[in-house]
């Protein structure tokens, strides 16, 4: 099913007589739910663009690439930068921003400008029986009845399907800058990265993979370099700089994991503490790439052997198994979360059709 | 205001329940005296009073889920309360309700530098949070202007704002974890320090819950480190308008100030009376942060003079060292006591999209006009959170009612125009029955299913945020 309108979608849900897969499109499908196909790409289209109030609302299933070539017009863009997984989890198709929106998908510049849901500023969904709902809107600050746009991001579509997303958007900054910190191990590549975080220097990216720590500032650009200047005395080591498109392609690295792409092995997403980040990694064997200063790890391991992670994690953090053999899995919740989103799945979707089996 | 009327099964058994929770607690945590309940019968929107059944202080998680399981089988309501300064009746018990007062609960439990991030108890308030890790370099950037007095936990539950969030986001924004007491007394923890979510994101939909989904005890908060400077400019304009087209222009630029503070004329006149700050006498001044290094600084105020100085500014005054700009925010910060001191005010809360500004401004103006009542604008202009402050006269018959009436129509239009009811204030008793002007049945519903998840009797705080004939069938069960 490929519905043009939320008024199509919402009937094509009510009249469901079993499961539904959601789908944007398709490039960051976990591959856990089963069911007939129904598509939001007929959702598509920008409904409202205001450059000089940072706004953009846009259908669901409007192209991420579209959406970013017209901000990009204007010298704006969605200051999350989405990752691109079509790469690492073996997909092509097109990305789209409801899909980035389920997926609560954020890239390196979370540290700085938050996580998607942070800059998502109102949906309208579909829930499980058809019913139409808003929440949020358009403006910046509003606290108006309870957030379900920060429960809708990250949903994964188990508990409603989204028609249309609103976002803050985030100027382009005028210049941008890395430091590439070479000749350091782990363990003292990612604390450099915690002391950058810890500066006044308003870092916008710090990462490490392949033996080498990246930090990133943007903004004016003189103001760029003297924080390159002053974060190259921090911290020390055989420090290079790059800029502009050298510098942002970098990042598309961090971001999508290319490093992992094509590669065989099974992957791992863990969010824990920086301090740990190194310690983490040296008790598993694989090869790391960490983003949020060490907050994110992704874990590329033989296939089929995968290390306990729980038991190496031990409350510190949590793990997803991405991608091979029986996965993905999502981390374990405790007895008492379970209960709650069996609840809130109970009433958004009573029937349990939307993306069965996603997310417990 | 219509408030339900209060169960009296539940008032005629007071003794039983007071024993119970004092069976449950250390004596001096529960207070039942009348006298002594009198502080609790309102919040910081003080036309609205009732004192409770009773109030309770515990100082531990283990303590709140004990009064909470106790009124859960006893079928009592509970308010809880932070500090009390909600301004919409949000901490505002009824006469059946227990009031859970997190006032004991204000200890640090762990700082962690260089995880970024302060684990405290919720009754701690928000200064004295940035005041726990600031000889290290590092604040808690939400500053709502009462953080002097509120608490962490009240902030949560309102989801509050602050002059900075236009650069670092609101509570919701900077809260990595809580611990949650439900209404029967399970405790659970939401998020952690790490701050990415396992899966729902329930963080998310309890921060701006308003204390209708659980008591807050404990909460990770984000802590970043301190800039290197910030400096203020003020600007006078000729008009409104003219005002409202520099801060579009500002953020067109692509410059992101970490404050845009606006003024208009009633609200200077006021503040230059009552505070003495020098402000120049023009129909509106925005107030115009940034933050960085020295150099840093001059750089983004030159670009904002530059774009200020194509609206023809009636006066352009960088601060020069920090007494001026202590002068300069002078006085914004006492803008609300200076509107108080001309008579007792209503204090709204609306957004609006910024380019909606200037029109909403003039209609402003034409209503108070119409209702006879004068208003001073104040407000965040950067992000559109307009708090146009409505005077009366309380000790007049029919003024509140006018007020109220006024404040009403002004919120209308500010959903009329693509916003919204409230910025960061929240709903509670204020704006509850206005909630269908934003929003359709269904849309209500939604939010009221995941209630019914959190709190399937309906005894948190129940009487708020809801219009009351939305909410009737689910409270009465
Ligand atoms: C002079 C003045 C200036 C203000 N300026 C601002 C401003 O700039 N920005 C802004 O956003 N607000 C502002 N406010 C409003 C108010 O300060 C905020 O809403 C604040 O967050 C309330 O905190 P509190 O601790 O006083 O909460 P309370 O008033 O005690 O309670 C507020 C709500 O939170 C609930 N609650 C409290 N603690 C908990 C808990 N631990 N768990 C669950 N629920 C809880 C209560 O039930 C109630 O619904 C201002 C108020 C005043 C009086």
């Amino acid at each position: 099913m490929r519905p043009s309108t939320e008024a199509e979608l919402a009937e094509a849900v009510a009249g469901a007589s079993g499961p539904l897969l959601v789908r944007g499109g398709g490039t960051r499908m976990l591959g856990l739910a089963l069911g007939e196909v129904l598509e939001t790409g007929g959702l598509s289209g920008v409904s409202l663009y205001e450059p000089a109030a940072l706004t953009l609302v846009v259908g669901a299933g409007t192209p991420l690439a579209e959406v970013e070539a017209l901000l990009a017009g204007e010298r704006q863009r969605l200051a999350f930068e989405p990752p691109d997984l079509r790469g690492l989890l073996g997909r092509d198709g097109v990305s789209t921003l409801g899909g980035v929106v389920a997926a609560n998908a954020s890239g390196s510049r979370r540290v700085q400008a938050g996580a998607c849901r942070d800059a998502l500023i109102g949906v309208r969904f579909v829930d499980g029986t058809g019913q139409v709902v808003k929440n949020g809107g358009r403006v910046m600050k509003n606290v108006t009845g309870y957030d379900l746009v920060k429960l809708m991001a990250g949903s994964r579509g188990v508990l409603c399907v989204m028609t249309e997303v609103s976002f803050k958007l985030q100027a382009l900054p005028e210049a941008e800058a890395t430091l590439i910190v070479e000749g350091l191990g782990d363990e003292d590549g990612l604390s450099a990265l915690r002391q950058a975080l810890g500066s006044p220097f308003d870092i916008s990216g710090a990462a490490r993979y392949s033996g080498r720590s990246l930090i990133r500032v943007e903004g004016m650009a003189g103001s760029v370099s003297y924080r390159a200047r002053r974060l190259r005395d921090l911290v020390g080591g055989e420090v290079a700089v790059v800029e502009g498109v050298a510098s942002a392609a970098l990042w598309r690295e961090v971001r999508d994991v290319t490093p992992f792409a094509g590669r065989a092995g099974d992957v791992w997403r863990i969010a824990t503490l920086p301090t740990v980040a190194a310690e983490v990694v040296a008790q598993v064997e694989g090869e790391a790439i960490w983003d949020w200063g060490g907050g994110l790890i992704w874990l590329l391991c033989e296939p089929g052997r995968g290390p306990d992670l729980a038991a190496v994690l031990a409350g510190r953090g949590h793990a997803t198994f991405v991608r091979g053999e029986g996965g993905p899995i999502f981390p374990p919740e405790a007895p008492e979360v379970v209960a709650l989103v069996a609840g809130l799945k109970a009433q958004f979707d009573p029937r349990g059709i939307l993306n069965r089996g996603m997310m417990g | 205001m219509d408030m339900p009327l209060p169960n009296a099964g539940v008032i005629a058994r007071k003794d039983r329940i007071v024993a119970r929770l004092r069976a449950a607690l250390p004596g001096d945590a529960v207070i039942s005296a009348p006298e002594a309940l009198r502080v609790y019968e309102c919040d910081a929107l003080s036309a609205y009073r009732c004192p409770p059944l009773a109030a309770v202080l515990p100082r531990t998680t283990e303590e709140v889920s004990a009064v909470l399981r106790t009124c859960w089988e006893e079928g009592v309501p509970v308010v809880p309360r932070g500090s009390g300064t909600s301004l919409t009746g949000g901490a505002m018990p009824t006469a059946d309700a227990v009031i859970l007062g997190l006032a004991r609960m204000s200890r640090v439990l762990e700082t962690d530098v260089e995880n970024r991030f302060i684990r405290v108890e919720a009754g701690r308030t928000n200064l004295s949070v940035s005041g726990a890790v600031e000889e290290l370099g590092f604040f808690y950037a939400p500053d709502p202007s009462s953080q002097l007095a509120c608490a962490i936990g009240g902030n949560i539950a309102m989801n509050s704002g602050g002059a900075h969030c236009l650069k670092y986001g609101v509570t919701t924004n900077n809260l990595l974890g809580v611990r949650l007491v439900q209404m029967d007394g399970t405790v659970v923890t939401l998020g952690g320090p790490w701050g990415e979510p396992s899966g729902l994101d329930l963080l998310g939909v309890v921060c701006g819950s308003e204390g209708q989904l659980g008591v807050v005890t404990e909460a990770w908060l984000r802590i970043l480190p301190k800039p290197e400077g910030a400096r203020p400019a003020l600007v006078g304009f000729t008009s409104n308008e003219v005002a409202g087209a520099c801060v579009a222009d500002i953020i067109r630029a692509g410059i992101l100030p970490v404050a845009i503070e606006f003024m208009d004329r009633p609200c200077i006149r006021a503040t230059e009376a009552f505070a003495k700050a020098g402000y120049p006498d023009c129909e509106a001044l925005l107030i115009i942060e940034v933050e960085g290094a020295e150099a840093e600084i001059d750089e983004q105020l030159a670009r904002i003079r530059a774009i200020a100085m194509a609206h023809d500014p009636v006066e352009f005054r960088e601060a020069a060292n920090a007494a001026e700009a202590g002068r300069i925010w002078l006085g914004r910060k006492s803008a609300f006591g200076a509107m108080g001191q001309l008579g007792d005010y209503m204090c709204l809360d609306g957004t609006i999209p910024v380019s909606a500004l200037s029109f909403v401004l003039k209609r402003i103006g034409e209503m108070s006009r119409d209702f006879g009542l004068d208003v001073g604008n104040v407000f965040h202009a950067g992000d559109g959170n307009m708090h146009p402050l409505i005077l009366y006269n309380a000790n007049k018959p029919g003024d509140l009612e006018r007020c109220e009436a006024f404040g009403a129509e002004i919120l209308k239009l500010c959903v009329e125009v693509g916003g919204c009811l409230t910025g960061e204030h929240g709903v509670g008793i204020e704006k509850r029955d206005l909630m269908s002007v934003q929003f359709t049945p269904a849309d209500l519903e939604a939010q009221m299913r995941v209630k019914d998840v959190f709190d399937p009797k309906w005894l948190l705080n129940p009487a708020k945020v809801f219009p009351l004939g939305s909410s009737a069938e689910r409270r009465a069960e």
